[in-house]
């Protein structure tokens, strides 16, 4: 019998079993990763609804102001650049756990929660003096949408500040265990989509809000 | 012909954020070029929000592409999303949120426009009820 009459009677005519590159389930780390990837895939499809609400939204101010008043580009360049290199460092603490070195790992997740602070505290800034101004979420169905959107993702950043802290405390009490390994691998995911979201924030937010 | 066969994809499935093999150097590289490239992205997103020297009505279109470029460099660069076939799986499940993604964007966008078309203008609307 030929190879192709061998895989018919073992009913894969196709090949398709050979062409698997390995048999069995793959291997935990990648169907965490998978898994949370998905997460991250179902987060951004709620923040697209957010984003919808707030195009459809964006002119009405009922009367109040408007983004070319209230928005100050300066800040949101400054916040950009901050979240921007979390995102950095918090690659360099990936390339830090893969060669398993505790310290740069340390350093680099340390840089990465002070730049994520200094980004929460500018936007938290902001936020107040909206507020102290009289433009808070109550004032227009505007700033509604603009509270919503951009609080969601400052609530994220929070907290990925927290889950940044405990994979400090984690690999300083257990070491680079497996376990550990994925946590940190979710955590990267996580720490860059928040990246690629507030990317969207500046861009459709702010510099797109800021024409109106 | 049944090694031939095992030769096609003999690459194992990648996690979401891992990278194939690579040197200390070559990966810190792979994140160099992503902020780079992020930054320079950024800036000519904030310059082109502000300036006068571009025609005024391209300018939402263009803070719009380089969003969508710098989404794709942060994807490629610090999440490892490649278009390699060990990370097929990924992608799929990339180009299906994408496509809920726009659905919902592009939909409510379409349908509030039109409604907000069809809608009589509101003191029409305030004298027939009186």
């Amino acid at each position: 019998m030929t190879d192709a009459t061998m895989a018919y009677a073992d009913g894969d005519p196709h090949h398709l079993r050979s062409a698997v590159a390995h048999v069995g389930p793959a291997s935990k780390r990648i169907v965490t990763g998978y898994g949370f990837w998905i997460f991250i895939l179902s987060d951004m499809v709620m923040f697209s609804a957010f984003f919808a609400t707030y195009a459809v939204l964006l002119g009405q101010t009922a009367g109040g102001p408007g983004g070319r008043e209230l928005f100050d580009l300066r800040n949101v360049a400054i916040e950009t650049g901050f979240l921007l290199a979390s995102s950095f460092t918090c690659g360099l603490a990936t390339i830090a756990a893969g060669v398993r070195s505790k310290i740069w790992f340390q350093i680099a997740m340390a840089v990465t929660c002070v730049f994520g602070l200094a980004f929460l505290t500018i936007e938290g800034r902001e936020f107040a003096s909206l507020v102290a101004r009289g433009a808070g979420p109550t004032r227009s169905a505007f700033l509604s949408a603009f509270f919503t959107l951009v609080g969601c993702h400052g609530m994220h950043v929070s907290a990925g500040e927290l889950w940044l802290l405990t994979m400090m405390a984690q690999v300083f009490a257990k070491g680079f265990r497996a376990d550990i390994q994925r946590r940190i691998l979710c955590f990267a995911l996580f720490w860059h989509a928040l990246d690629i979201i507030w990317v969207a924030v500046f861009s459709v937010v702010y510099l797109l809000g800021s024409a109106i | 012909m049944s090694d031939e066969v095992q030769g096609f994809d003999n690459r194992a499935d990648l996690a979401p954020g891992d990278e194939e093999e690579a040197s200390i150097g070559s990966r810190l590289l792979g994140y160099v070029t992503g902020l780079g490239l992020a930054v320079l992205l950024t800036a000519t997103s904030f310059f082109v929000a502000g300036t006068d020297l571009v025609w005024q009505p391209s300018i939402p279109v263009a803070i719009i592409v380089l969003a969508i470029a710098q989404m794709g460099v942060h994807l490629v660069f610090f999440l490892h999303i490649t278009t390699g076939a060990d990370n097929t799986n990924n992608i799929l499940a990339l180009a299906f949120g994408l496509l809920i993604v726009f659905l919902v964007i592009g939909g409510s966008l379409w349908i509030m426009a039109n409604l907000n078309h069809n809608m009589m203008p509101m003191d029409q609307l305030m004298r027939m009820q009186r």
